[in-house]
């Protein structure tokens, strides 16, 4: 079973530190850069799988920036086998289809049954990269996954995508590509052991030139999206803090809710 | 000069989205101030009824009927439609809601075509380039205003941005046949599932009242449950309450979570931590409940009220009840 998992470095959403650079692109040296938290069910998810069935690989495979690898080695730690790191100065100020033209770029080089990523980032939320990588490949693409049943020998997999009233239940011919949610799984903390593995592991870098694309046909050259604008949002008013009894406290609740015409 | 069109999400039971209503009455206000026309497309195996409802939101609705879209995953056998009509007529922006349909479609629209997508937008104008998309980042700390370099392109859209208002007149349905459809492999579709007692899409509630590690277990989700329906809402969590099996994924709202921006936000036992807060900062009134002054949600509620959630929130629950007698 091979799987590649799809990971993004992403500024640390619990910093609160994000912020656009003077260029008005993310700027990514803001605040340290972790593995995106979508992305990492989708490893869990992989890394379940191929524990389950006593063999496999586990490629991941990334578009970002030099120090990618930095964070991709967490990634290592908990489990994957070996890394591709995408990476091209010609690369910065990629759009949403600039970025999966190259994933998908990089996918035609590997060999997998199926290509896992997490259902949207944490820093640019667009959740639309999976499906058009999936779109360019060709492939089946089976989103929302809140559970991923694969069946090597029928060459088949079955997803469970989270539903407005439950779920639909999926199957498609392998290869395919899954988006993946957090109703996978809590993700396993890397172990001593992991962290030391993955000093050894392989991560393999490849350019633009590698991939056979040129660099005016990606990244801020080929942009199909600019931010015209940024501004802080309305501040909230001052918060009314109410102290006393139960009773008051509701009381207050229903008057502010009357206030304000919700009620 | 290139239309604007809405593409419609398919709801429960082959209905019309929510969303997209939402979708179609702030693409009809963008392009009565644009001057352009606005263009609703169903793609569906019976576009029928869905396809009715969005015509009394738009002067015009053009369906696709494809009788795959059944027993199959829409997105990949809509975009395939779409990127055939999208070449052939070449409207200047396509709108779509930013829900999972939305977004598949977009992304699959976007590799097909080459078009950008710009998402999950809050508001959006019309400019000589083009539309001028806000959009909120960065857990709701940053308004952004974005473009297309080259003036056309996707938007997704969020719930709740805009009421869903019919139009004053209702419009015409014609019938498209596309040929030859881009294709994309058809995802089968086993099986439908239906959970006993889903509540409405949390993303689209006007009402959310939500709890936190503070209700303590799935039983004191009973207060919670209990102010939702008596304040017309739906029910909310955190993280940490999911992780704890207290009440299922699809009602979690913030980082790996929804993003939601109801009128009121009644947090119970939350203390507002950042990954939280990303998903529901932007909610127009938020009242917490907390017995820890200090909690970090003290910072950005409007009302908070110091005290135990259980026992506020069964006065609260009295109070209302009084109240609609």
């Amino acid at each position: 079973m091979r799987i590649v998992v799809l990971v993004k470095p992403v500024p640390d959403p619990a910093s609160a530190g994000e912020r656009l650079g003077p260029d008005d692109r993310l700027d990514r040296t803001a605040v340290p850069a972790v593995v995106n938290g979508n992305d990492e069910y989708a490893l869990e998810a992989a890394l379940k799988l191929v524990e389950a069935a006593g063999e496999g690989e586990i490629t991941l495979l990334a578009m970002a920036p030099a120090n990618a690898p930095e964070t991709m080695r967490k990634a290592l730690a908990m489990g994957a086998h070996r890394g591709v790191h995408v990476t091209d100065t010609a690369l910065a100020g990629s759009c949403a289809v600039s970025t999966a033209t190259v994933l998908a770029a990089a996918l035609r080089d590997l060999e997998f049954d199926m290509v896992f990523a997490g259902i949207d980032s944490s820093d640019g939320v667009g959740g639309v990269v999976p499906a058009a990588v999936a779109a360019h490949l060709g492939l089946p693409y089976l989103s929302y996954a809140a559970r991923i049943e694969p069946d090597m020998t029928a060459g088949t997999v079955r997803v469970r995508r989270i539903s407005a009233t439950g779920y639909d239940l999926l199957e498609a011919p392998l290869p395919v590509v899954i988006g993946g949610t957090q109703a996978l799984g809590e993700p396993r903390y890397p172990s001593l052991k992991g962290i030391m593995a993955a000093r050894g592991k392989e991560i393999v870098t490849r350019s633009l030139a590698d991939l056979g694309l040129e660099g005016s046909a990606v990244g801020a050259a080929a942009a199909t999206t600019t931010v015209l604008d940024s501004r802080m949002p309305p501040a909230r008013g001052a918060t009314e803090v109410v102290r006393g009894s139960a009773a008051d406290g509701a009381a207050r609740i229903v008057e502010f809710l009357t206030e304000r015409r919700i009620i | 000069m290139g239309a604007i069109w809405v593409v419609a999400e398919p709801g429960p039971d082959g209905a019309l989205a929510r969303i997209s209503t939402e979708v179609a009455t702030l693409a009809r206000d963008l392009g009565a101030a644009a001057g352009r026309d606005v263009v609703g497309i169903v793609i569906a195996a019976d576009p029928g009824p869905a396809a009715a409802d969005l015509a009394t939101y738009l002067p015009l609705v053009l369906t696709v009927t494809d009788p795959g879209a059944a027993d199959h995953a829409w997105s990949a056998i809509a975009a395939g439609h779409l990127a055939t009509m999208l070449a052939a007529e070449e409207p200047d922006a396509v709108f779509v809601g930013a829900g999972a349909d939305g977004r598949d479609l977009a992304g699959a629209v976007s590799a097909l075509t080459g078009l950008g997508v710009l998402v999950n937008a809050t508001a959006v104008t019309w400019t000589d380039s083009g539309p001028s998309v806000e959009m909120s980042v960065f857990g709701g700390r940053l308004l952004t205003t974005s473009g297309f370099t080259v003036g056309r392109g996707i938007v997704t859209v969020r719930p709740n941005v805009t009421t869903a208002t019919p139009a004053a007149a209702v419009g015409r349905v014609e019938a498209r046949t596309v040929e030859p459809a881009r294709t994309l492999p058809a995802v089968r579709v086993v099986e439908r599932v239906s959970e006993a007692g889903r509540a409405a899409p949390i993303e689209e509630a006007r009402i959310i009242v939500a709890g936190g590690r503070g209700v303590g277990g799935s039983d004191g989700f009973g207060i919670v449950g209990e102010l939702a329906e008596a304040l017309g809402g739906t029910v909310g969590a955190t993280r940490a309450a999911v992780d704890s099996g207290w009440i299922p994924y699809s009602q979690q709202i913030g980082q790996t979570g929804k993003i939601v921006k109801p009128e009121l936000y009644l947090a119970l036992g939350i203390s507002g931590a950042i990954q939280h807060k990303v998903g529901m900062r932007t909610s127009g009134s938020i009242v917490a409940v907390n017995r820890d002054a200090d909690a970090p949600i003290a910072d950005f509620a409007d009302l908070f009220v110091v005290g135990d959630l259980f026992e506020v929130g069964a006065a609260l629950l009295e109070q209302l009840r009084a109240r609609s007698g």
